[in-house]
C-alpha cells in the first residue's frame, strides 16, 4: 500500500468496517433489542459516511447517508430494529461492498431499490424519506454568509467590542490568537476593558474577566469579523459596528446574534475546491497485508545485526584471510550469517501471518443466508479465530470452506421435523474451528446433521462405476470415495451444493496447499471434516537426494528415517518391493525405476523411509545428499498434473530439483503393496 | 481461441516473426511472442511429463518447461551443437500465460512475413500435422512453417489426466 | 512545530490529517478512539487535539470532558471533526470543553486554517 494515500487506506478501513458491521447485523438478528449492536452499526456507517466524503467516495457516503439516517432512527427508538429492517440492512452492507469499488449506473439503481426496502421495513416514516437531507459531500460553505445582515463592508472599518465567555481560555481559546486574526484583516487599535474584572478575592485565574474594546479599519468584512470569532461566537458578548458610526460603543452590548446559526464551517475563503479525487481513479487495488508494528521491529532488528555482520565480512575481505585467525574469523561470521538468514526467514514469514477471524467472519453471513434458502434453523459457531495462517492460504481456503460449509447446512442438517424425530434439538449446529498443531494449522468443519450414509456412497460409488459390487471396503475407504471427481451423494440435486465445484474440487484446492482432507462421520450423530495446511507455503525443510544423475527434495516433515538398503535384502526383495523394518514389513518404491533414470544403481542405495497419518512407504534413493533449505516453486500447467512431484527448486548452482508429492508416492506404494496382497 | 497470444496481420498484411530451424525445418514464431533468446541451460528431466516437455530449466528463478517441437512433429530427436539456442517463448494455456523455452538448431533473425506470400497447408505430403501449423510462407527457396503453438501445447493436455488419477 | 494529537477511529481520516499536518512541518500523534486519546493525552502535553466525536470505546464528549480534567492539557486546544449539521451537537461539545469544530469532509488547507487559528502562528 501506498503510505501516504488514504484513498487506499479507506478502502482497506471500509472492508474492515463493513466486515464489523455486517457481524454487528448478524448478532442483531438474535437480539433485536441491543442498543450497544445498534448503536455499533450506526457507528460503522458514520464512519463510511464521513470518511468516505473525504476520500470522494461520494455514491458510497451518499447511499450510507440514509442508511445511517434509517438506524439514527432505530436508535433514537423512534422506530424498531427488525428482522426486515436487519435482512434489507444486509444487502445495503453488500451494495456498500460494491460502491467502494466505485459508482455506475446500474448500482445507482440498485441502490435506490434497497433504499426503498429500508424505507418500507422501517414503517416509512416520513422524516426518513430520502430527500430528508443529502449528505455533505460537496465541500461546506465557508463560514456564515448568513452572520452578516449589515452591509458586508463599509470601507472605513469596524468597532468592535467582545468579551469571550468566561470559561474559553481553559477551553483553548487564546484570546491573544484573536487579537492577532483581526490585526491580520487591517490597522488595529485595541484598548482592555476591565470593567467585569471581580474583586481580587473573587478573581479565578483560569477564566477570562478583560474584554477588548477593538477599532478596526480597511476594507474587511463583516464576514470577516464573524470568522475571527466562529468557535465562540454562541457563547460570547460580542458587538460589532460600522467605524463612524455616531452611536457610542454600548459597553456591555448583548451579542447581536445572527439571524440564524452559523454553518458549521471554519473561515476559509477560497472557497475550497471539492476533495482531489485522483487516487481514487484507475490505481489498481494492490494487496496489503497489515502487519502489527512489533513484528517489524523483531525484523528490523535482524536487519540491523545483517548489517554489523556484512561489514565485518567486509573488514577480512580487506585484510584477507591470513592463518587460522583469518579461518576462525570467516567461519564465524559464515555461522552468524546463517543464523540470521534462517531467523530472517522466519520473521518475514510470520509477517504474512493473519488471524483466522476474517476468514471465518464470512460463514457467518453464508450460514445467515442458507438458514434462509432452506428454511433450517441453524446455529453457526466459529473457535479458534486467532489461530494464524498465512495470508495467501487463508485466501485460497476461502472457497473450499464455502463448499465445506454449504455441504454442512445442506446435507449434513436434517430439517427440523426430521430432527425431533431422531430426538435432536431444532437448531442444528455448525462449528468451524481452526487450531495450530505443531507445523500445521488444523480447520474443522463440523456438523450435528444427519451424518454420511456410507451405504448410499457404496450404491453411488458401484453405480458410478468406482467401485465394483460386493468389493470389500473399509469405512475409511469408502469415505474417499466422496473426493473423486464427480462424486455427489445427493440424490437431488439442490440450489446449494448443486452449484459449482465438487468435493474432488475441494480436495485438489487442499492438496495444492500441500494440505490434507479428511473426513469422519458417525450416522445420526453428524460429520466432521478437518484440513490440515502446512503453516507456511513457500519454504519447507528438505532432504536432497540423487536418484540416477536427478535432484529430488524431500520433505522433512515427511521423513522418518534413513537407513542403508543392503545389497542381500536388495536381492532378495527383488520382484516383491516390501522390506522388513524391525517388526514391521513397508511397501517401498525404487524412484531409479519409477522415474525410468535408465542408470545402474549406486553400489550402497539407501532407503528414506516417508510417512503421513500411520502410513508408511520406503523410497529407494542412489545418495543422501543432506538437509536443503527450499524454497519451493511452481511447475508449469504443463507439468503439474505428474502426479509424483509437487513443485520444484532452485539449487545453489542455479540447478533445478523437483520436491517429491509425498502423498501421492505413499498412495503408490500402498497400492502396490495391496496389488502384492492381493496376488499373494 | 487464445485471442491473447494469436498476433494477427497489420495493416499492410505483414507480420513480424522470428525465424529459426529445427532439424532441416524453418520455423517461424511471432515476435512479439519471443521473450528471449538463451544459450542452453542445464536441464533438469522430469520424470512422466510428455515427451515434447521431457525437461526444466531454471529461467530468471521460475521453473520453465523446455519444448522440443520435434517431438510434436514426429522429426528424430538429435542432439545440441554449438548454434543450438532456447527460445523462451509466452503462450496461452487453458486461460494461463506461461512461458516455455523452444530448443531451436539455429536462430536467425526478426523479419516480416508478407501474407500474400502464405500458402494454404497441403492435405498430403507434409510431415506436420495441420492442426499444429498457422500458415506455411515461401520466402526465397524456402518453406517457413509457422507452427500453432497453442494448439500443439493444449494437444498433450488432452486427455484430461488429472493429478491423482494417473498412473 | 507544534505538537498534536488526532484521535479517530478512521485510520484513513488520521492518515489524511497526519498528512496534512506534517506538511505544514506539525508532529502528529494518532489515538484510535476516545480511551486511547484520553491515555495519550495524559502521558504527554499536545499544542492541539482534534478528535472525532463518534467513536468505540469512549465517544469524543466524554473524552473531552476527561481531557478538560487533566492538568497537563490546561488550555489545550481541542478541535472537534463533525459530519453533523446538528447544532445541540456542537452545543455539547462546547460545553464538554471543545475549543472549535471542523465539519468532515474537509480538505487539508481546511484542516490547517483550523489549526492555524487556534494554535497561532
Amino acid at each position: 500500500m501506498s503510505e501516504q494515500d488514504p484513498a487506499a487506506a479507506f478502502r482497506v478501513e471500509a472492508a474492515d468496517v463493513l466486515d464489523a458491521t455486517e457481524q454487528a447485523l448478524l448478532d442483531l438478528t438474535n437480539n433485536l433489542s441491543s442498543r450497544e449492536l445498534i448503536d455499533c452499526v450506526f457507528r460503522g456507517m458514520h464512519t463510511l459516511k464521513g470518511s468516505g466524503a473525504m476520500f470522494g467516495f461520494d455514491a458510497l457516503a451518499g447511499f450510507t447517508h440514509h442508511c445511517e439516517t434509517a438506524f439514527d432512527r432505530v436508535r433514537k427508538g423512534l422506530a424498531p430494529a427488525t428482522p426486515e429492517l436487519v435482512a434489507t440492512t444486509l444487502s445495503a452492507m453488500d451494495h456498500m461492498r460494491a460502491l467502494v469499488e466505485g459508482g455506475s449506473d446500474e448500482l445507482e439503481a440498485a441502490g435506490a431499490a434497497i433504499l426503498a426496502r429500508l424505507q418500507a421495513s422501517l414503517g416509512s416514516a416520513p422524516s426518513a424519506s430520502a430527500e430528508d437531507a443529502v449528505v455533505q459531500t460537496a465541500p461546506p460553505a465557508t463560514l456564515a454568509p448568513g452572520a452578516a445582515p449589515a452591509a458586508a463592508t463599509t470601507g472605513a472599518g469596524w468597532h468592535i467590542v467582545f468579551y469571550l465567555p468566561s470559561d474559553s481560555m481553559a477551553n483553548g481559546t487564546n484570546p491573544s490568537i484573536l487579537l492577532d486574526e483581526l490585526r491580520e484583516l487591517g490597522e488595529t487599535r485595541v484598548t482592555a476593558l476591565t470593567d467585569k474584572i471581580p474583586d481580587l478575592a473573587d478573581l479565578d485565574p483560569v477564566q477570562c474577566h478583560i474584554g477588548w474594546n477593538v477599532e478596526l479599519r480597511g476594507s474587511a468584512s463583516r464576514a470577516d469579523i464573524d470568522d475571527v470569532f466562529i468557535f465562540v461566537m454562541d457563547d460570547m458578548d460580542l458587538f460589532i459596528e460600522p467605524l463612524d458610526s455616531e452611536e457610542p460603543a454600548p459597553a456591555q452590548a448583548a451579542a447581536p446574534s445572527p439571524p440564524q446559526a452559523p454553518s458549521p464551517a471554519v473561515a476559509t475563503p477560497p472557497p475550497p475546491k471539492s476533495q482531489p479525487p485522483a487516487a481514487r481513479k484507475v490505481r489498481p487495488v494492490e494487496e496489503t497485508v497489515r502487519v502489527p508494528a512489533g513484528r517489524l521491529d523483531v525484523l528490523m532488528d535482524r536487519v540491523g545485526e545483517l548489517v554489523i555482520v556484512q561489514s565485518r565480512l567486509a573488514q577480512l575481505a580487506e585484510t584477507g584471510v591470513v592463518g587460522a585467525a583469518g579461518e576462525l574469523a570467516l567461519r564465524s561470521i559464515s555461522e552468524e550469517v546463517e543464523r540470521l538468514a534462517s531467523e530472517l526467514r522466519d520473521t518475514t514469514m510470520v509477517l504474512r501471518m493473519v488471524p483466522v477471524t476474517a476468514l471465518f467472519a464470512r460463514f457467518r453471513r453464508l450460514v445467515h443466508d442458507l438458514a434462509h434458502e432452506t428454511g433450517k434453523s441453524i446455529e453457526f459457531l466459529t473457535e479458534g479465530e486467532s489461530t494464524e495462517i498465512d495470508k495467501t492460504v487463508s485466501e485460497q481456503l476461502a472457497d473450499p470452506i464455502v463448499h465445506l460449509v454449504r455441504n454442512a447446512c445442506d446435507h449434513g442438517l436434517e430439517p427440523a421435523d426430521e430432527r425431533g424425530a431422531a430426538g435432536k434439538p431444532a437448531t442444528g449446529r455448525i462449528v468451524l474451528s481452526a487450531e495450530q498443531a505443531g507445523g500445521e494449522v488444523l480447520i474443522t468443519i463440523q456438523d450435528d446433521g444427519r451424518g454420511i450414509n456410507l451405504e448410499r456412497v457404496r450404491t453411488k460409488a458401484q453405480a458410478n462405476g468406482l467401485i465394483q459390487p460386493g468389493q470389500a471396503l473399509s469405512d475409511h475407504e469408502l469415505m474417499q470415495m466422496i473426493f473423486h471427481p464427480g462424486f455427489s451423494t445427493a440424490e437431488q440435486v439442490t440450489n446449494l451444493s448443486g452449484r459449482g465445484v465438487g468435493m474432488d474440487v475441494v480436495k485438489r484446492t487442499i492438496e495444492g496447499l500441500r494440505g490434507t482432507i479428511d473426513m469422519a462421520s458417525q450416522p445420526g450423530k453428524g460429520s466432521r471434516v478437518t484440513l490440515r495446511i502446512p503453516l507456511t507455503l513457500a519454504i519447507i525443510e528438505g532432504l536432497l537426494v540423487r536418484v540416477g544423475t536427478g535432484n529430488y527434495v524431500i520433505p522433512l516433515a515427511a521423513v522418518e528415517e534413513c537407513i542403508e538398503l543392503r545389497g542381500e535384502d536388495d536381492i532378495r526383495s527383488r520382484g516383491r518391493s516390501m522390506i522388513q523394518l524391525r517388526d514391521s514389513l513397508i511397501p517401498f518404491l525404487r524412484l531409479r525405476e519409477l522415474f525410468a533414470t535408465g542408470t545402474p544403481p549406486d553400489p550402497f542405495q539407501k532407503i528414506v523411509v516417508i510417512g503421513t497419518a500411520g502410513e508408511r512407504v520406503g523410497l529407494v534413493v542412489d545418495q543422501i545428499i543432506g538437509s536443503h533449505q527450499t524454497v519451493i516453486k511452481s511447475m508449469s500447467p504443463l507439468h503439474r498434473d505428474i502426479p509424483s512431484f509437487s513443485g520444484a527448486t532452485i539449487l545453489g548452482d542455479g540447478g533445478v530439483a523437483l520436491i517429491l508429492d509425498v502423498v501421492q508416492l505413499i498412495a503408490l506404494g500402498q497400492q502396490r503393496e495391496e496389488r502384492l496382497r492381493a496376488v499373494g | 481461441m487464445n485471442e491473447k497470444t494469436k498476433i494477427d496481420w497489420d495493416e499492410a498484411d505483414g507480420l513480424e516473426v522470428l525465424t529459426f530451424d529445427i532439424g532441416d525445418e524453418r520455423l517461424a514464431i511471432e515476435a512479439a511472442n519471443i521473450r528471449e533468446i538463451l544459450d542452453l541451460l542445464p536441464e533438469t528431466a522430469v520424470p512422466g511429463a510428455a515427451p515434447l516437455v521431457s525437461g526444466v530449466v531454471n529461467f530468471r528463478g521460475k521453473i520453465i518447461p523446455i519444448a522440443d517441437l520435434r517431438i510434436a512433429f514426429g522429426m528424430p530427436v538429435e542432439s545440441a551443437t554449438l548454434d543450438s539456442r532456447i527460445v523462451v517463448i509466452e503462450t496461452e494455456l487453458e486461460g494461463e500465460e506461461i512461458q516455455i523455452g523452444l530448443r531451436t538448431d539455429k536462430v536467425y533473425e526478426v523479419t516480416t512475413l508478407d501474407r500474400a506470400r502464405a500458402c494454404a497447408p497441403p492435405v498430403l505430403g507434409m510431415r506436420w500435422q495441420r492442426e499444429y501449423v498457422r500458415e506455411l510462407m515461401r520466402q526465397d527457396e524456402h518453406v517457413i512453417v509457422l507452427p500453432d503453438l497453442p494448439a500443439i501445447f493444449q494437444a498433450i493436455r488432452l486427455p484430461q489426466n488429472p493429478k491423482g488419477r494417473a498412473q | 512545530m507544534s505538537s498534536i494529537l488526532t484521535v479517530d477511529d478512521s485510520s484513513s481520516v488520521r492518515m489524511a490529517i497526519r498528512i496534512a499536518l506534517s506538511g505544514a512541518g506539525h508532529t502528529v500523534a494518532e489515538a484510535n478512539d476516545g480511551s486511547d486519546g484520553l491515555n495519550k493525552a495524559r502521558m504527554a502535553k499536545y499544542d492541539l487535539i482534534i478528535t472525532d466525536l463518534n467513536m468505540p470505546n469512549m465517544n469524543g464528549l466524554d473524552m473531552i470532558r476527561e481531557i478538560r480534567k487533566l492538568p497537563i492539557q490546561t488550555g489545550t486546544p481541542i478541535i472537534f471533526l463533525t459530519t453533523e449539521s446538528d447544532d445541540s451537537l456542537k452545543q455539547q461539545a462546547r460545553a464538554a470543553g471543545a475549543t472549535g469544530w471542523l465539519v468532515k469532509p474537509f480538505v487539508p488547507d481546511h484542516l490547517l486554517k483550523v489549526a492555524q487559528k487556534v494554535l497561532g502562528r
